[in-house]
Parts: C-alpha cells; sequence; structure tokens
C-alpha cells in the first residue's frame, strides 16, 4: 500500500517502505507512555538529526548545558530538510490536512519540535505514516487517536484537556480571577477618594484657570 | 601564567564579595558611614577583579591555549577570532563567568553613580548585591572553574559547536545577561527597601533608570535570539515556546510589569507592596531560568551526563535568594505605607490592570513549563506542552493586554474619564476593526490570528499616535503652540509612547505570517519555482571551502514578474572538526517581508531538496524590539529620571501647561 501512493521511483523506497510496515506493527514497549515506563522515550543518542538533542549530546557529553535560548538553536544538524520534497501527497487538499496534522504532533526525540519542523529520522517516519492514513481515508481526529494510543499523550504538542491536565488548562483562568479578587480586596480596604467635581465646581474651575486643569 | 592569574583574581573576587556583603550591611545596622563606605569600593574592587579573570580566559581563548580544559573543549585554532572570543561564553563555565562579569558591573554602576542616594539604603542595597556575586562566585570556583589545566595539553582543540560559530553568539548572550543581571539590582534595591522598611516614590526614581536598562537589553537579547533561531533553524520559526525560551520570556514578562507599576509608584506612590513583590519576581524567574537551564531538570527526559553537583549548587542558590527574598518580604511588606490613592477608572488602575494580565501571562508560562515535570514526578504520566496550549493562553492574555494598552495609556491619573477615551480612540478602533475584517476577507477563514493580530496591530498603533498628537495640539490651537507643546512634552512620554509602538508593529510582523506562502519542491537548475508572489530560480550548485568547514552552495534568482531582484545563496555547511552539518538559509528582504530558502543536501545529479519561503512584514516583529528598546533609551535619556538626580533642573522654558504624565 505503501507504493500505491509514493507515485513516483524514489530511492529511498525500499527503507521506507519498510520502516512504515516497522512503524504498522505493534510498537516496542519501551516507546508507549505508560505508569509503567515513566521513560517511554526511546533512548535518543544515535537517534540523529534532531535539532536540541545534536547539541546538547555534544554538549552535555561532559556535563555541559549551553546557556539559555541555545539548545534550540540546534535544529540543523541532519542531512535532511524537515518536510522533504519527496514526501509531499499529490492532492494539496490532503497535504494540507498532513501539514496541519504533523504540526500539533511532537517529534518524540525532540525538545518541545513538531515533526513538522524536525528533521529526524523518526519524525519523517510519523510524517509518511500520517499521509498514509490520510491517503487512506481517515479522518484527522482517527489519525490522532491511532498515534495517542501508540505513544500517549506525550505525542501531542497541545495536551487534552482530562482529569490530569484540567489544573494546567484552567491555570490563567484561576490565576487572573485570585489576582483580581486581591486587587478587589485591596481596593475595598483602601481609603475611600474624595468624590469628584460637580459640572458647577467643573465649570468654575474651568473660568478660574483658563480650562488648562481639564487636560490630562 | 595568566591564566593562573585569572583563577588568582577570581578567588580574590570572591573575597571582596564577601566584605562587599558583611562590611556595609553591619555599618547600616550600626550607623557607622565609614563601614558603609567600605560597600563601595568593595565592590568596584570586585568588578575589577572579574574583569581581570574574565580578560584572562578571553586571552587564552585567543591565543589557543589547549592547556586549558575549557580552551581545549570549546575552540579550535583554525577558528576566526571572533567565534574564539564569542567562544568564551559559548560554554557553561565560560558564560558563568560572563554572568558575573555583568554582575559585578551593576554593582560597580550603583558604587559608581549612586551619590545621590540614602546612604544606608546604598549600604544594604551593595550588600545583597554583594551576596548574590558571593553565591555565583561560590558556584564558578567550585564546581564550574573555566581555568581549569588539562595535561597533556591536546595539539588541537575540539572546537565550538559548530551552530554556534555565528555572529549571533558574539551579540545575543551579553545582551540577553545584560537585561537578566540587570534586574538584580532591581532585586537588591527591593530587599535593601524591605531591610529598611521604607519604599517611597525616591526608591522609585533610583530602581527606575537601572529597570529601564534591564527591561532594554533583555528586550533586544530575546529578539537577537529569536532572529538568530529564524535564519539558523532552517524553516523560519522564530519562537518555539521551548522551555529555555520561557525561561527568558518570563523575566520579561515580569520585568514589563515591573517597568509599569513601578512608574505608578514613581509618580503617585501607590501600589508599593506589589511593586517589590514583581521585583523579587523578576529576578527570580531570571535564577529560575538559570537553574532551568544548566541543571538539566528540563532534558531530563533525554538525560545524558549531567553534573548533579551543579544542579544541586544552583537549586541551593535559587531557594535560598527565592525563599529569604519572600520571607524578607511576607515580614516587612505589611510594614510599608501605602500611599496615592485612586479611582479604579484612571492611569493607576489600568496598570493594574496591565500587571493583572502580564503576571497572569508569565505564571501560565511557568505552569505551563514545569506542568509536564510534576506530573510525571507525581504520577508517572508523560504529556507535552507546547506552542498551541501556550499561543491559546499566554497568547491570548498578551493580546488582551494589547487591547488594553491604548487605553491606559490615553488615561489620566488618579480619576480618568474611560467615556472620553473611547471616544478619542474611536478612529483607532474603526481602522483596527476595518483591518482585520479585510485581513480575513483576503485569507477567506484560513486563520483567524493572523486578521485579528493585524487589527489590534493597527489599532494600538494607531491609538498611541493619536494619543501623542492630544497631548500637544487640540483642536484650534496653532500648529506653534502645538510643537512648543509636543517639545515640551518630557522624554519619559516619548519613550513609552515608543515602546507601545514597538509592541504594536511586532504585533504587525507576527500578522504577517498569516499572509505567507511555503513551497516545497526538489529544484531543477533553471527551472522556476513559485513561492507567493516571487519565483525562484536555482541557478548552479557547487562547494565552496571556508576557514574551517565546506560548503555546499546553491546560489539562485529570486524575480518577481520576471525581473530579477535579488540574489540568494543558501548553503548546508560541513564542520569537519563534530562532523556536524549545518543549513545557512538563503534569506533576502524585500519590503519588509523575507525569502527564505532552505535546501537539503544536493543530489549527485544536481537537483537541490528545497523549502522555500515568503514571509510579509517578518522583519517587523524585530523590528519592533527594537523599537521597544529604544523606547527605554528615550526613557533614560529623561532628565528627570537620571539616576540619583536629586538637583533640581534649571528653570528651562516650560511648555504651556505641565501635562500630566
Amino acid at each position: 500500500m505503501m507504493m500505491r501512493w509514493l507515485g513516483r521511483p524514489f530511492s529511498l523506497r525500499e527503507k521506507v517502505a519498510g520502516e512504515a510496515r516497522r512503524m504498522r506493527e505493534p510498537p516496542p514497549r519501551r516507546w508507549r507512555a505508560s505508569r509503567a515506563n515513566p521513560h517511554p522515550n526511546p533512548s535518543p543518542v544515535g537517534e540523529g538529526n534532531c535539532a536540541s538533542l545534536h547539541l546538547r549530546h555534544v554538549l552535555t557529553s561532559k556535563g555541559k548545558v549551553l546557556f539559555l535560548l541555545l539548545p534550540l538553536l540546534a535544529a540543523l544538524a541532519g542531512p535532511a530538510l524537515a518536510v522533504e520534497p519527496d514526501e509531499v501527497m499529490k492532492n494539496p487538499k490532503l497535504e494540507a490536512r498532513a501539514r496541519a496534522l504533523s504540526e500539533e504532533l511532537r517529534c518524540l526525540v525532540c525538545q518541545n519540535e513538531s515533526i513538522d519542523d524536525s528533521e529526524a529520522p523518526l519524525a519523517r517516519d510519523i510524517r509518511l505514516l500520517i499521509r498514509e492514513r490520510i491517503r487512506e481515508g481517515e479522518t484527522n481526529d482517527e489519525v490522532r487517536a491511532y498515534l495517542v494510543s501508540r505513544y500517549g499523550d506525550f505525542i501531542l504538542l497541545k495536551p487534552p484537556f482530562q482529569a490530569d491536565t484540567w489544573l494546567l488548562w484552567l491555570s490563567p483562568v484561576l490565576i487572573l480571577g485570585l489576582g483580581g479578587a486581591a486587587a478587589l480586596y485591596a481596593r475595598r480596604r483602601a481609603p475611600r477618594l474624595t468624590p469628584a467635581l460637580t459640572a458647577d465646581e467643573e465649570a468654575r474651575l474651568a473660568a478660574l484657570t483658563g480650562g488648562d486643569a481639564s487636560s490630562g | 601564567m595568566i591564566v593562573e592569574i585569572g583563577h588568582f583574581a577570581l578567588v580574590l573576587a570572591l573575597a571582596a564579595a564577601l566584605i562587599q556583603t558583611l562590611v556595609p550591611f553591619w555599618g547600616a545596622r550600626v550607623g557607622d558611614d565609614r563601614l558603609m563606605a567600605v560597600g563601595r569600593n568593595a565592590a568596584l574592587i570586585q568588578f575589577a577583579l572579574i574583569a581581570v579573570a574574565f580578560a584572562a580566559l578571553v586571552n587564552a581563548h585567543l591565543a589557543s591555549d589547549f592547556s586549558v580544559l575549557n580552551v581545549a573543549e570549546n575552540s579550535n585554532s583554525a577558528m576566526p577570532a571572533i567565534y574564539k572570543i564569542a567562544g568564551v561564553w559559548g560554554n557553561h563555565e565560560g558564560s558563568m563567568l560572563l554572568w558575573v562579569l555583568i554582575l559585578a558591573i551593576f554593582g560597580a554602576l550603583v558604587a559608581l553613580f549612586g551619590r545621590g542616594l540614602p546612604r544606608m539604603l546604598r549600604a544594604d542595597a551593595l550588600a545583597v548585591q554583594g551576596l548574590i556575586s558571593l553565591a555565583f562566585l561560590a558556584f564558578i570556583l567550585l564546581t564550574s572553574n573555566p581555568f581549569e589545566r588539562l595535561m597533556p595539553a591536546p595539539f588541537e582543540g575540539r572546537d565550538l559547536n559548530p551552530i554556534l560559530q555565528d555572529p549571533g553568539l558574539a551579540i545575543h548572550p551579553p545582551l540577553l545577561y545584560l537585561g537578566y543581571v540587570g534586574f538584580s539590582i532591581v532585586f537588591s534595591f527591593a530587599a535593601a527597601a524591605l531591610i529598611e522598611g521604607r519604599i517611597d516614590a525616591a526608591w522609585a526614581r533610583f530602581v527606575r533608570p537601572f529597570t529601564l536598562v534591564a527591561w532594554s537589553f533583555l528586550t533586544i537579547g530575546i529578539a537577537a535570539g529569536s532572529f538568530w533561531a529564524y535564519y539558523t533553524l532552517g524553516w523560519g520559526g522564530f519562537w518555539f515556546w521551548d522551555p529555555v525560551e520561557n525561561a527568558s520570556l518570563m523575566p520579561w514578562l515580569a520585568g514589563t510589569a515591573f517597568l509599569h507599576s513601578v512608574a505608578v509608584m514613581e509618580k503617585r506612590d501607590a501600589l508599593k507592596v506589589w511593586t517589590i513583590f514583581l521585583a523579587i519576581l523578576a529576578f527570580s524567574f531570571s535564577l529560575l531560568g538559570t537553574f532551568l537551564v544548566r541543571s538539566g531538570v528540563l532534558t531530563s527526559v533525554h538525560a545524558f551526563a549531567n553534573d548533579p553537583r551543579r544542579g544541586v549548587f544552583i537549586l541551593a542558590i535559587l531557594a535560598m535568594f527565592i525563599c529569604g527574598s519572600f520571607a524578607l518580604f511576607a515580614w516587612r511588606a505589611p510594614m510599608l505605607k501605602q500611599g496615592g490613592l485612586f479611582a479604579p477608572v484612571s492611569r493607576e488602575g489600568a496598570l493594574v490592570v496591565n500587571n493583572l494580565l502580564l503576571t497572569t501571562a508569565c505564571a501560565t508560562v511557568l505552569f505551563g513549563t514545569l506542568y509536564p515535570l510534576a506530573l510525571e514526578q507525581l504520577t508517572g504520566e508523560k504529556i507535552t506542552v507546547g506552542a498551541p496550549f501556550f499561543n491559546l493562553t499566554s497568547g491570548a492574555l498578551m493580546l488582551t493586554a494589547c487591547f488594553a494598552a491604548p487605553f491606559g495609556f490615553s488615561l489620566a491619573w488618579k480619576r480618568g474619564d474611560l467615556l472620553g477615551v473611547a471616544q478619542r480612540l474611536t478612529l483607532a478602533l474603526v481602522v483596527g476593526a476595518a483591518t482585520a475584517i479585510a485581513g480575513a476577507a483576503w485569507l477567506g477563514g484560513r486563520s483567524i490570528f493572523a486578521p485579528l493580530a493585524m487589527g489590534l496591530s493597527v489599532f494600538l498603533i494607531l491609538g498611541t499616535v493619536i494619543e501623542v498628537v492630544m497631548r500637544a495640539w487640540r483642536p484650534g490651537l496653532a500648529l506653534g503652540a502645538a510643537l512648543g507643546r509636543a517639545l515640551g512634552l518630557p522624554l519619559s512620554f516619548y519613550g513609552a509612547a515608543l515602546a507601545h509602538l514597538g509592541v504594536g508593529v511586532t504585533l504587525l510582523g507576527l500578522s504577517g505570517l498569516g499572509f505567507g506562502a511555503e513551497t516545497i519542491a526538489t529544484l531543477h537548475k533553471g527551472a522556476p519555482v513559485e513561492v507567493g508572489p516571487y519565483s525562484v530560480t536555482l541557478d548552479s550548485v557547487g562547494r565552496r571551502i571556508g576557514p574551517n568547514y565546506t560548503e555546499m552552495v546553491a546560489p539562485m534568482t529570486v524575480r518577481s514578474g520576471g525581473v530579477a531582484v535579488a540574489e540568494i545563496a543558501p548553503a548546508r555547511r560541513q564542520f569537519a572538526s563534530r562532523e556536524m552539518t549545518t543549513t545557512q538559509a538563503g534569506l533576502k528582504t524585500l519590503d519588509f517581508g523575507q525569502i527564505y530558502v532552505a535546501i537539503g543536501d544536493p543530489a549527485p545529479d544536481g537537483t537541490v531538496p528545497a523549502r522555500l519561503y515568503w514571509k510579509p512584514l517578518v522583519t517587523l516583529i524585530w523590528l519592533g524590539a527594537a523599537a521597544m528598546a529604544l523606547g527605554g533609551a528615550l526613557s533614560l535619556a529623561d532628565r528627570r529620571l537620571r539616576f540619583g538626580a536629586a538637583v533640581r533642573a534649571k528653570a528651562g522654558p516650560r511648555p504651556l501647561a505641565q501635562p500630566a504624565q
């Protein structure tokens, strides 16, 4: 089924088809996020071309982490681009769906990078997998559900709203509410302002100052 | 020998920091002027010693002295001189040394220009600053000594990571650190005020210049980092909500909130407790960022050998300063007298709203960054909190703050007239809404964010301009008189206006992303590929040899309607010493947008896989940040706000009426 949509000959076909077949099989246990295994990530060492990893690998091998903002600069160390021309689907509508979907999925071996931006081979595999599933007529939700069943919520860049994340999602509202309440409380405790000038007083003031007092 | 002098100077600096901490603090407690005055000299000496140590390390890097471990691991004799120097802070030890150097610079600035300060406040602030120095110098000397020797010395160094061999490395970290560490002074003053239990508008006036300096540097530091990421990453992303970026955004948000609340305190003597709280918060976030990035906590998922001693040490420093300062805050803050009253609808009220929105945005970033770590520790579940979450939460809060900004900027102090302000802003509101609708129609519903942000940015820019004009000119006023009034307006007013304009311009640049185009294609020589309104043609593919790399270059011509408008040369660089490849994007600024081309490895048949982008308005993102920083500098130049400006300014020509600022 891979060949059907790949369409034109391309040198990596065999390899990619093999990779995709591998991906369709049940995932190795160590990759699945679960309580039993709190570190489901495959070891990134040797996983290659993911940006931050590369840098971190280089820099931390002797216990060094670079200063701020640098690890993210590392996305280049691969032989390939993030989305390669040979991945692109013929049907632009389906391709657009695939792109939108890949933007919300995390490259599992990178630091907060989407698979759309990652050069890691694993990200490419998942991009191909998404396209294959879309090609076979699955909806975005079905593709997403399938990937979550394989890799857990970890693969979603946007965490789902559920029992263990509601606090996260509601945090802005809660903090804003608390802050607002605190501000109101502080206001109520503060002494009152003198009442504003009446229209009469305003007019008298204007007459006395020649109109300047009203300026900002 | 020079290396040992540097090491020795660093140890002496530690001693100076110890003296700077203890003696002036004791002097302030017993009221001894001579003991308090020691702080000034200790701060200057400490600065000189750290400068010597830093110079020694720079010298070792420049001379490629591979008998120094730090140089051997992060430098190479073939590197251009600029990267040899920048490489000093391109590693953990060296960047920590830069950190304390900047810390000492700020301490020395207080010592030099703090004559107008109350003696006790200055002594206490220098003591706290000395304590921060002490902690970080001890950290460097005990866990991250950059002067460690290597025996036997290797013949050649391991080279600086190729990704860091970029002018960005020379610019971005020092600017960012000037921002981060600049907030340490604000923190020290806040702690000193709490120790004394007294704070007033004069305090706000002392810290305002430091706040402006720190904030401006942090702004361009972040912008420089984002621009660096943009042209290096190969797909034109400039902000990823990566934990490491978030670590720099949090102090910026807290610092921005502080900048606004300290204005309230200076002008109206209100919001004191809150301002102190923000001062502590801003620097705490700087420390937290340092901890998160260096301890390896955030990268624990892909744990490589991180030195646990470092993480624990920084955590101890973090705990000491954050817990210590908040304990001091809880103990002393209730004693601070509240001043100036204000109605809810007023400039002060608007600034409270600003503070509420910015601190919530900041707290959300903190929550989103740490939540996955906490959840994994508590339940073992792994989730990802990525860009979509932050855009929806913090992004929305910041957009709301952008909408509120013109209102706050136009409101009067103490008691404002919201209806009047709304009337003045009608034009801006209408034009902004029209822009948003036109943008949405143009895109045909492809993006909600882009038209919304564009409308909002137009409103913000126009609203700010209207306010500036209205300050100087009212209907019926002669042009000459208006000009006179405009000249009489304080520089700090123009600074604030420029900073608000900068936010609007950055937002406009962000909105442009929704109007861009992207093409992924295999380029054949001579065959044009369309991207947005332009077409790009691959001219040739060739190999080029650089000082310490070789690269495959693919020169291309950009055409608009058949006319060549630009030549670009994207490349892939191969660094032999680390067996790494980097992408050099081909960039060309056309109007305010950019053509951006990143290539993959050229195939043997001469074709080149490429991602081509047309990014309209994208340069405005960074130009806006530059305008914000410039606004800060303008505000800093205001004579009334110069540091310790206790001397009354000479009576000059006064404006028609002193407008409340």
